[in-house]
């Protein structure tokens, strides 16, 4: 089933256009990932789904974007809303300065999501567990989140994003500050919460793609060269672009 | 000048060292910098000199003459410096023999030490250049002693910073001890009365009689003034500075920003004279009245006009340094929140200001220290009279007034009322010092919190 869908989307940064003419359809409860060298616009892209490019000044997106038959760049989207069904995770682990119990409380509060302080705990709990870091933390929940190590901070994200329910998670290259065993941990879960979200993850790493997603995109210069399942565009991509971006040739 | 020149003929030697293929072991300019050096110092250091010892070096010569004559030192005193005048065209009284003679004799004098000086000089300034010069050749090390020249400037300059302070310091100390010998710390510090024209009374015949001067320098009721009168300016200064400084963080856009600052900045380039006279004519007045108009008595002097006036003065203090601290607050931090769904004020409220808070604290001791220390629109417009009064309608004053009280006009030194003013300058110092330190220390943690 087809959760996200944009159309003819283009993005300007001032008077620079960095994404051109997008048509790509995201599939329910899969992983896609957007793979392509730097500066391609997959982050862009990325940002466009849950509106983060409205907090650069100089950002323009136009087109669609249809998230359960509902156009996002409409008027009427509520962005408050939106950011509630759709969780992001950064590049760099970004907790707040505050304690881990308040890094995951802050979502379910500021969207009034508990009646009572054992209902939050609840959330806590089952966010962290989802994450992953439940066993690593339960003893220390009041201690700063700045405190961790950065492995345990992204999956300290991770769930922040997911306390809030959200029906798609967006990941903006999670791993590209982590070591190899804190990317292999987070992997794992991205492989778990498919089962409840639809995850759009962008990568650097095509080994990466490769493991965790079942469809993949290819952006190269603010263009969508090629989309389709992973199996396909790693084993026989139809464009050259494509093969030679996934053979190393270019990138 | 000269050493312009010679930096250029410095510099031209070694290119033409350069030109005839040898390796120079350092850049051109070095050579050029070298020879300056050689230049300026010697002759700028004998130069000095000879202007510190030319007019003791021509009164020795001057009074020789009346060595043995049996004049008392005062009057040897009194004849040089009517020959002093007499020589400048500026002399009035009745000309005699001996002051004409000297006279020509001093103008005489100076007239070969001018001139000698000259010579001397350009000697001193050929003599190091023509041996600077001389040194310049391919193998001999220039960019050493240059670069050790500027180290040397530069620590004499950072120096001199730190030995003024220590100056300072010391002779607070010292007064503060003096003063402290006269009135017991106890009575300065618990006194309740201040009242130091009751020393000016005191005729300097009479001896030192410290039991006079109990309940004059009670500083209770000033250092009571003076926090008052900074806890209005910052009651007026924290919200506003703080406000305005989110402002122009998380809502100006670029263009407004890129004008409110510097426009909030002005404020900060104001002469608190200015400051002052306005709090004096302006707004004590308006206060005045209004009061008059609700039936309350205002004094025209009020520490309200005071205070409101120096929150003003320190409003662009805080907002530019919150507004730096909240700007350094990572954007990643904000994208966290807004990708959750806060909006901005939620994302203000619960993330950026939490993490911000030690960098404000600090601006906030920054403004504090400088609420205390200023003096200008005190003087001016919160009156002299040490009340003690916790009424802002009423007049009060301030450490900072006090001093200026006590020292303006004559003033005898070792005098207990002289000494109340160092007393006063130390406490003043030390408050603002502690105050300082520890905005500065926290400051730095907050920064050590992202690095």
């Amino acid at each position: 089933m087809i959760k996200i869908s944009a159309k003819n989307v283009d993005v300007f940064y001032g008077k620079k256009q960095a994404l051109f003419n997008i048509n790509l359809d995201i599939e329910e409860n899969q992983v896609t990932a957007l793979i392509g060298p730097s500066g391609c616009g997959k982050s862009t892209f990325l940002r466009c789904l849950n509106r983060m490019n409205d907090v650069i000044d100089i950002c323009k997106v136009q087109g669609e974007i249809v998230i359960n038959d509902f156009n996002i760049n409409d008027k009427g989207c509520d962005v408050v809303r939106l950011r509630e069904k759709i969780g992001m995770v950064f590049q760099k682990p970004n907790p707040f300065p505050k304690t881990l119990y308040e890094n995951i409380s802050y979502g379910p509060t500021i969207h009034g999501m508990a009646q009572s302080k054992q209902e939050m705990d609840e959330i806590v709990e089952t966010s962290l567990k989802k994450a992953a870091l439940w066993e690593e933390v339960k003893d220390r929940l009041h201690e700063p989140g700045t405190g961790l190590s950065g492995g345990q901070q992204q999956r300290l994200c991770i769930a922040r994003a997911i306390s809030v329910q959200p029906e798609v998670i967006l990941m903006d290259e999670p791993c590209s500050a982590l070591d190899p065993i804190a990317t292999a941990q987070i992997e794992e879960l991205i492989d778990e919460l498919k089962k409840e979200h639809t995850i759009i993850i962008v990568t650097h790493s095509m080994a990466q793609a490769a493991r965790v997603s079942q469809r993949t995109g290819f952006f190269h210069l603010g263009e969508l060269i090629e989309h389709g399942s992973t199996d396909k565009i790693f084993k026989n991509p139809d464009n050259t672009k494509t093969q030679d971006y996934i053979t190393g040739r270019f990138g | 000048m000269l050493g312009f020149t010679s930096y250029y003929f410095g510099r031209k030697k070694a290119y033409t060292i350069q030109s005839t293929n040898k390796r120079l072991t350092a850049l051109p300019q070095f050579y050029g910098y070298y020879l300056a050096i050689w230049c300026a110092i010697p002759a700028f250091i004998i130069y000095s000199l000879w202007a510190i010892f030319e007019p003791t070096i021509v009164k020795l010569l001057i009074l020789s003459d009346y060595a043995n004559q049996g004049y008392l030192d005062d009057e040897l005193n009194l004849i040089y410096e009517k020959t002093k005048a007499l020589s400048r065209g500026q002399f009035t009284g009745e000309v005699t023999s001996l002051i004409q003679t000297s006279s020509e004799k001093y103008l005489n004098l100076r007239s070969i030490a001018q001139s000698s000086k000259v010579v001397i000089v350009l000697c001193i300034i050929i003599a190091s250049v023509a041996y600077a010069y001389k040194r310049i050749s391919s193998n001999n090390r220039t960019r050493e002693p240059v670069e050790k020249f500027f180290n040397a400037v530069l620590f004499t300059a950072s120096l001199a910073a730190i030995l003024t302070t220590v100056g300072i310091v010391f002779s607070l100390i010292f007064q503060t001890i003096d003063f402290f010998k006269v009135i017991p710390l106890f009575d300065f510090v618990f006194g309740t009365h201040w009242y130091p024209a009751k020393a000016f009374v005191r005729d300097s015949s009479e001896a030192l009689d410290p039991t006079m001067y109990s309940d004059t320098f009670g500083a209770v009721p000033i250092f009571a003034g003076t926090f008052f009168i900074a806890f209005i300016a910052m009651c007026v200064a924290i919200p506003i500075g703080l406000m305005s400084g989110i402002y122009l963080a998380e809502y100006a856009s670029y263009k407004v920003r890129q004008y409110a600052k510097p426009l909030i900045e002005i404020l900060a380039g104001i002469p608190t004279v200015v400051y002052g006279f306005f709090a004096a004519l302006t707004v004590g007045p308006f206060l005045k009245d209004i009061g008059t108009a609700m039936g309350l008595e205002v004094s025209a002097e009020s520490a309200l006009a005071a205070g409101g006036v120096m929150g003003i003065m320190i409003i662009p203090f805080i907002s530019s340094l919150s507004d730096d601290v909240i700007t350094s607050v990572p954007q990643s931090l904000r994208d966290g929140s807004y990708a959750m769904g806060a909006t901005k004020s939620e994302t203000i409220k619960k993330v950026i200001f939490p993490a911000a808070l030690p960098g404000i604290v600090g601006s906030i001791l920054l403004g504090v220290s400088r609420a205390i220390g200023e003096t200008m629109i005190v003087v001016m417009a919160s009156g002299l009279a040490a009340n003690l009064t916790l009424n802002p309608l009423e007049s009060t004053s301030t450490i900072t007034a006090q001093i200026v009280v006590i020292l303006i006009g004559d003033q005898a030194f070792g005098d207990p009322k002289t000494q109340a003013a160092f007393a006063l300058g130390m406490s003043l110092f030390i408050v603002t010092l502690c105050l300082n330190i520890v905005a500065l220390r926290v400051v730095k943690k907050y920064r050590e919190k992202y690095e």
